[in-house]
């Protein structure tokens, strides 16, 4: 979930931006040139996934798609989200130009998180069941983490917004359980169908 | 699927578009952090007046700036009670608070103004030119082409996708709430991927063959006139102006 322009504070926007800088450097320091081709398809379903919507009371919760991206790609999820992101923001307007900071940060810094936490169940002597949980996982746990980092940014602008934000958090409920399921039903098929894609980025 | 916004003829579309870009990074910053309400709405005018000049079509413009004031509508449901202040009036046992009120009202003017900035800039500029604005602005060669790439395949994936569809309904697929129609759709989405991934690597291989070098060149290039000198003047000056309303002590 983005969030809008103008909403939050001057600092947790500045701070945003900052660290997202820091992470998306981090994720240009090795990037051949050659991987750009590749990373830009994962950007492009970052975006699409973006405008299929989870309709959950009041508001509108949509896929975010980064434990795919983060599981995939590492730090290298930085770039590819700033980029998916900014085009959101310039065709939909979702988010806009003081924001990008923090919604990348928000998306982002998840994504590399569960690279961490469960890069080990892509490996290809992983059984079964044990794919379907790291990448399960993976999915539901960036879309949590996620979830709790835009209820965050709004605490940290204001105390006035914290039923606003936990309610954000809750919202998200329902997206984890989908963004767990679908990142692991794609996982297993490009298992099956394309193993060296889920290779191929696989750094030691 | 995604058009850019396109259209008719206005003085926005023809100034340089690395004037604009700045003008829109400068405008979202000062409103970002303003908070007096006056000149809030001076900042509200200036964007209503570009959005006018640039002669985005009202339903368009209407249409974009619904997902944003969603969130605003949402925010307006809590902080008029949750903001602690000077009580107005009662409802229940919430109190509705004059400061809490003011806050939501400053966010939602904030916001679209910003907004009709930005939809301003899109509707005035087509997006291969944005990114080679980008680029000389100084973003990092990697960063734009990764944008331009992603840009094309937005497009490339929507393609692939309308002829899975197609096909599964060839192959009288009907979706209803069974685990066939969970696997199938997760299959469609996998295969998305893999198909688009090999589209990716076709067609980097096909600007490989025609000595792509990691170098981006645009047919138009970008060059300052007296009208750009102008509108870049006036526009930072309003900016500054407010900049210096909005920090000084007594107006």
């Amino acid at each position: 979930m983005h969030i809008s322009e103008g909403v939050l504070s001057p600092t947790v926007l500045l701070g945003g931006a900052v660290l997202a800088a820091a992470g998306v450097a981090a994720g240009m320091k090795d990037l051949d040139q050659k991987e750009i081709p590749s990373m830009g398809i994962l950007s492009a379903a970052f975006f699409v996934a973006s405008l299929m919507h989870v309709p959950v009371g009041p508001v509108s919760a949509h896929l975010i798609l980064n434990g795919l991206v983060g599981l995939i790609l590492g730090w290298k999820a930085f770039p590819v989200i700033l980029v998916g992101a900014s085009l959101q923001a310039l065709l939909f307007q979702f988010g806009g130009i003081t924001t990008l900071g923090v919604n990348t940060l928000n998306m982002a810094l998840p994504a590399v998180m569960c690279h961490y936490a469960f890069r080990w169940g892509l490996k290809p002597q992983t059984s079964r069941p044990a794919f379907i949980f790291a990448t399960f996982a993976s999915g539901f746990g960036a879309a949590m983490i996620a979830g709790i980092m835009v209820g965050f940014s709004l605490y940290l602008t204001g105390e006035a917004f914290l039923p606003a934000a936990k309610l954000v958090v809750a919202a998200h409920l329902p997206v984890m359980l989908i963004e767990g399921g679908l990142t692991a039903a794609c996982a297993l098929f490009l298992r099956k169908v394309r193993p060296e894609l889920l290779e191929g980025f696989y750094a030691p | 699927m995604f058009e850019e916004l396109s259209n008719g003829d206005s003085f926005i579309r023809h100034l340089d578009p690395r004037v604009k870009i700045a003008v829109v990074f400068f405008f979202s910053i000062l409103a970002a952090v303003a908070v007096r309400m006056h000149v809030l709405l001076w900042l509200l005018s200036l964007g209503i007046l570009i959005v006018v000049l640039a002669r985005v079509p009202l339903p368009e413009l209407f249409r974009r700036l619904i997902p944003v004031n969603l969130l605003i509508a949402f925010l307006w449901l809590f902080l008029p009670f949750t903001f602690a202040g000077e009580p107005m009036f009662s409802v229940g046992a919430l109190t509705v608070t004059r400061e809490g009120v003011l806050y939501a009202a400053r966010i939602s003017i904030k916001s679209n103004a910003m907004m009709l900035m930005l939809i301003a800039l899109v509707a005035s500029t087509p997006i291969f030119t944005l990114g080679h604005a980008m680029h000389e602005l100084g973003v990092p060669q990697k960063i734009v082409h990764l944008f331009f790439f992603t840009y094309r395949y937005i497009h490339v994936m929507h393609r692939e996708y309308v002829r899975l569809v197609n096909s599964m309904k060839i192959r009288g697929f009907t979706p209803g709430n069974n685990l066939h129609t969970y696997r199938t759709i997760s299959y469609m989405v996998g295969m998305l991927l893999v198909k688009s991934f090999d589209r990716a690597q076709r067609v980097h291989n096909a600007m490989l063959c025609r000595g792509f070098e990691g170098n981006l060149y645009s047919l138009s290039t970008f060059s300052l006139n007296g009208r750009d000198v102008v509108s870049l003047i006036l526009m930072i000056t309003a900016v500054i102006i407010l900049g210096v309303l909005e920090w000084k002590k007594t107006i």
